[in-house]
């Protein structure tokens, strides 16, 4: 594969593709599929040959539009229409619009600030293109970046760029992804792996997941320019088996990019080859943690192992290996294609680019967002997320999963990037971001984290499997109203225990939602404890208890 | 390990002392050399490294956190604190969430007076837990013909799992579930009687630091563990830790 | 009993400076009231600084109001050993655990696993064989899980063993009466 080879692909595709008057879109990832996204498209077909028009309408089946509560999702790329929560019965109607221009269904406006004020970096195809066709891929400049580095660029200018870039890791934590592939490199020649994590584990976080869905090839060509640059032969995708879409579309991505010589050996009649496998994880929260990860990747029981030595120096099979989340990887090509300098541009000043968010909770729309770092709390949740329904007010927004914390509505003109997120207790995380108003408790939804944590623990280092288990049965007890201040006490030396002595983030993190509600909402907690009940009148036991105590 | 390779040396402090060591040594084995004490339940010379029971967590100058002694090397001019009211305060805290966590009743235990788990309490200085008791219920095999595996007393350390897959080469032991669920399983988890690749060698019942393995036919009190075939056994074997 | 042994002896001191004792059993086997006898004859000694004012086998019916020190034998199994406890808690200055029934629940913790009722099943109907019944009057009723002394009420100081030896409770009674803080160290078991 040459370049000239690859773009005279795209370029037949576009004309294909531009034979047809209409593109209608319908989303088939795994949120409207849920809702009958492949029904519907069905019946577009359906309808589409029905009324002769095979020739002038092409119906496709792309990824993940954004507005995921209102699915199943249709775009028509033609005229800019968006329908939402859209029915078979409806094709219809929506095939019939297309040439009159009229009498659609319930049309959804796309000039409106959720997808206004977004900024589509990673999730730039997603939506758009078909993820079952490479060729569709590298119609919207695919596989260009991969194809120009093997040609043009030496691996040590591509860790540069990538340096350049600002980029930083997208699975929680914000390690430079630079930094991290020279690190790589510079291990010298030998076996070495990039690994992809996809073992997306967060309660309600789905962006890794959309990505493969909507868009694999991305991650494949982001994790095929990593390997060129820091000289490796193999790379693992280890998915979790619940996402089984996901898991089918990288099959599918794999097999095509293999057939036209852009994995396997010698790619592009270069020297460099690159194989990558999927391993399925089985479920557990705690493989998301990277040696934890590589050891259920060597068939072993997944759980972590004191660092270092970091995986860069000696991870799968003691080789050197990159590890990477989903949207890093899927940040990379738009970074070689574009240049850092324009990543850079992009975001604060330490932290470049956009991120995903899956914005979830008490808020108007719900689905999956990206923005660009820097943009404040306040703008995500009510611009972008529509404000809280029925007439509520903001109280808290939890970012970072079971690892993070729930920032208060003061600081809600919080700029969104690492440092910030994480001077106020809580961290960016991989993308969960949670919005609650004042029918939440705070101790509950502490004990909802806490409960998740004890349950995904792996058991392996004494104070998460145990110090969790307290934790929650002290959360249980304030919820229900039996707690005493000396149990809070206790509470909080657990806390500082965990934290300070658990092998990995999963134990580290696990006292940070406790930590971040009593920092912000300590009177919740007192209000439990000194029989006034729960004041946002979720928690029944507290409730009870403390009725009984004013009588 | 070849001979050729030069063995060099590091020198750093602990609590202040000046000691010396190879630059493959952990902080706890240069400690142990020294005579100074640093509390752990999962290490156990001859075996690989876990780090899992955090007991052995350190203090050192400019680490990030607590670093666990057992697998931490040493490094040149490293100044390290193994003993400080803070770490006190955890270790204790450490100990008491395993008193907690199971059935850990010493009056009645076979290795009364000779456990790792139960000494450690007395040399820490911990009076009582001060974390609620859990009391799950856990079962007790006795399938095995010389053997009994009492999941009450279990700590989860990994060493029966480390000595069988790495010593005796069978790896009839592993370990199932999560978090409190957590067991040592023998097979997949089948009746340790019933264990098709269990060889009945016993290391697993000597290296096992509290009752939760023991022999069958000995009383309260009246089981301790004999450990002396570990340093034999790994010297033969070059190569491993 | 060891009032006697006090009187018995030339009274070295005037009476009102003696620390007022008093020893508690609750769900234990009396191990740790063997053990506090097992001191033998250095009782005389704690004698002249101790006055033991409640106790097993001391006389008054009622718990003293303003106990200087108490200590703990057994676990909090029912719900008398739970209204004991707390009444015992308020009327003494210096409560102490004696004893791994006290300090960690110990033997009859063990039931926790499996809960009152099957302890009271097997006791008095599977183990009798004339008129099986559970007595409802006379035992008074079991708590639904064994505790610690510590978990129901505070405790200042913990002495652990099974029993602890007659040594260790000795020298922790001459340094309280000496009013030395004290915190012994004990294997448990």
């Amino acid at each position: 594969m040459t370049i000239e080879e690859l773009r005279k692909i795209a370029e037949a595709e576009r004309e294909a593709q531009k034979k047809y008057q209409h593109h209608v879109c319908v989303c088939i990832a795994a949120g409207c599929l849920s809702s009958g996204g492949d029904l519907v498209r069905d019946a577009i077909q359906k309808e589409v040959v029905e009324s002769g028009m095979k020739s002038e309408v092409l119906v496709k089946g792309v990824g993940c539009m954004g507005l995921c509560s209102a699915g199943p999702l249709v775009s028509v790329e033609s005229d800019g229409k968006m329908y939402a929560g859209v029915t078979p019965e409806e094709a219809p109607d929506i095939v019939g619009s297309l040439d009159t221009g009229a009498g659609g269904p319930a049309e959804c406006p796309t000039n409106v600030p959720f997808f206004e004020r977004q900024k589509k970096i990673v999730l730039e195809n997603s939506g758009k293109i078909d993820p079952e066709r490479i060729e569709d891929y590298i119609a919207h400049d695919g596989y260009r970046a991969l194809v120009g580095v093997i040609g043009e660029m030496s691996p040590r200018q591509v860790v540069d760029e990538v340096i350049k870039s600002g980029l930083r890791g997208r699975g929680g934590a914000g390690y430079p992804t630079g930094l991290k592939w020279s690190t790589v490199a510079k291990t010298g020649e030998q076996e070495k792996y990039v690994v992809c994590n996809a073992d997306e584990g967060d309660p309600g976080a789905f962006m890794d997941r959309a990505v493969l869905e909507s868009d694999p090839h991305r991650v494949l060509e982001g994790m095929a320019i990593a390997a060129y640059a820091v000289g490796a032969q193999k790379g693992y995708i280890y998915v979790r088996a619940e996402y089984p879409l996901a898991v089918s579309h990288l099959k599918t991505a794999i097999r095509q990019a293999t057939r036209l010589g852009l994995l396997g050996n010698d790619i592009c009649g270069s020297r460099f080859s690159f194989h990558i496998d999927i391993r399925l994880g089985a479920g557990a929260f705690v493989c998301g943690e990277e040696t934890a990860l590589i050891a259920s990747i060597e068939g072993k029981r997944g759980t972590p192992r004191p660092r270092p030595p970091y995986p860069a120096e000696s991870g799968l099979w003691d080789c050197p290996t990159l590890i990477n989340n989903v949207e890093t990887f899927a940040n990379v090509a738009p970074i070689i294609r574009n240049g850092a300098a324009w990543f850079a541009s992009i975001g604060t000043e330490k932290s470049k680019g956009t991120k995903v968010f899956a914005l979830a909770g008490r808020v108007t729309n719900t689905g999956l967002i990206e923005v660009p770092m820097g943009i404040t709390l306040r703008e995500v949740v009510q611009e972008i997320g529509g404000g809280i329904p029925d007439g509520k007010r903001c109280k808290a927004v939890q970012t970072g999963g079971p690892s993070g914390g729930c920032i208060p509505e003061r600081h809600m003109d919080l700029p969104v990037d690492y440092e910030s997120l994480k001077g106020v207790g809580s961290m960016m995380g991989s993308g969960g971001m949670i919005v609650m108003d004042e029918t939440s408790c705070m101790v509950d939804v502490a004990k909802y984290f806490m409960e998740f944590c004890m349950s995904e623990s792996c058991g392996k280092c004494v104070p998460c499997r145990a110090g969790t288990q307290q934790m929650h049965s002290i959360l249980q007890k304030i919820t229900n109203g039996e707690a005493s201040p000396a149990d809070l006490a206790l509470l909080e030396e657990l806390c500082d225990l965990v934290r300070n002595t658990s092998l990995c983030g999963l134990g580290q993190g696990a006292p940070t939602p406790v930590l971040t509600t009593l920092a912000n909402f300590r009177d919740e907690y007192d209000s439990h404890i000194e029989g006034r009940g729960c004041p946002a009148g979720v928690c029944q036991g507290a409730n009870r208890n403390g009725k009984e105590a004013a009588q | 390990m070849s001979a050729k390779a030069p063995v060099r040396v590091k020198t750093l402090t602990i609590d202040g002392r000046e000691v010396g060591a190879r630059e493959d040594q952990t902080i706890l084995e240069v400690a142990t050399e020294n005579g100074i004490f640093i509390p752990t339940l999962c290490d156990l010379p001859g075996l690989s490294t876990v780090g899992a029971c955090r007991l052995c967590l350190v203090e050192v100058k400019g680490a990030r956190g607590l670093l666990p002694a057992c697998v931490t090397r040493v490094a040149e001019g490293m100044e390290v604190a193994v003993n400080s009211e803070r770490l006190d305060r955890y270790r204790r805290g450490i100990l008491e969430l395993l008193f907690a966590e199971r059935n850990h009743v010493c009056s009645v235990c076979v290795v009364n007076g000779h456990c790792d788990l139960q000494s450690l309490a007395l040399r820490l200085g911990m009076t009582h837990v001060h974390f609620p008791y859990q009391y799950p219920r856990l079962p007790v095999d006795a399938s095995h013909e010389r053997f009994v595996v009492d999941h009450n007393r279990c700590i989860l350390c990994a060493r029966c799992v480390r000595v069988c897959d790495e010593i005796e080469g069978a790896h009839t032991w592993d370990i199932m579930s999560r978090g409190v669920d957590c067991r040592v399983i023998t097979d997949l988890a089948q009746p340790w009687g019933k264990s098709e690749s269990c060889t009945g060698c016993g290391k697993c019942v000597q290296v096992c630091p509290t009752g939760a393995l023991s022999e069958k036919g000995k009383s309260v009190a009246e089981m301790s563990k004999r450990r002396q075939f570990l340093p034999y056994l790994t010297l033969m074997r070059e190569g491993r830790r | 009993m060891s009032d006697k042994v006090g009187q018995a002896l030339p009274p070295a001191k005037p009476e009102p400076e003696k620390v007022r004792m008093a020893t508690v059993w609750l769900d234990g086997c009396s191990g740790c009231h063997m053990s506090l006898l097992d001191t033998d004859e250095r009782l005389i000694e704690l004698a002249q600084r101790v006055t033991v004012v409640w106790g097993p086998l001391v006389d008054p019916k009622e718990f003293p109001k303003d106990v200087d020190v108490t200590l703990v034998e057994g676990a909090i199994s029912s719900e008398e050993d739970l209204h004991r406890i707390k009444m015992v808690r308020a009327r003494t200055k210096l409560l102490i655990s004696l004893g791994d029934c006290a300090v960690t629940g110990n033997v009859p913790a063990m039931r926790n696993q499996f809960g009152p009722d099957a302890v009271l099943r097997r006791a008095y109907l599977e183990n009798t064989a004339l008129d099986p019944q559970i007595p409802r009057e006379i035992v008074p009723p079991l708590l639904s899980a064994v505790r610690p002394v510590h978990e129901v009420v505070p405790v200042d100081v913990f002495i652990p063993g099974c029993p602890p030896s007659a040594d260790l409770i000795f020298s922790v009674l001459s340094e309280l009466v000496e009013g030395k803080a004290v915190n012994p160290a004990a294997k448990f078991g």
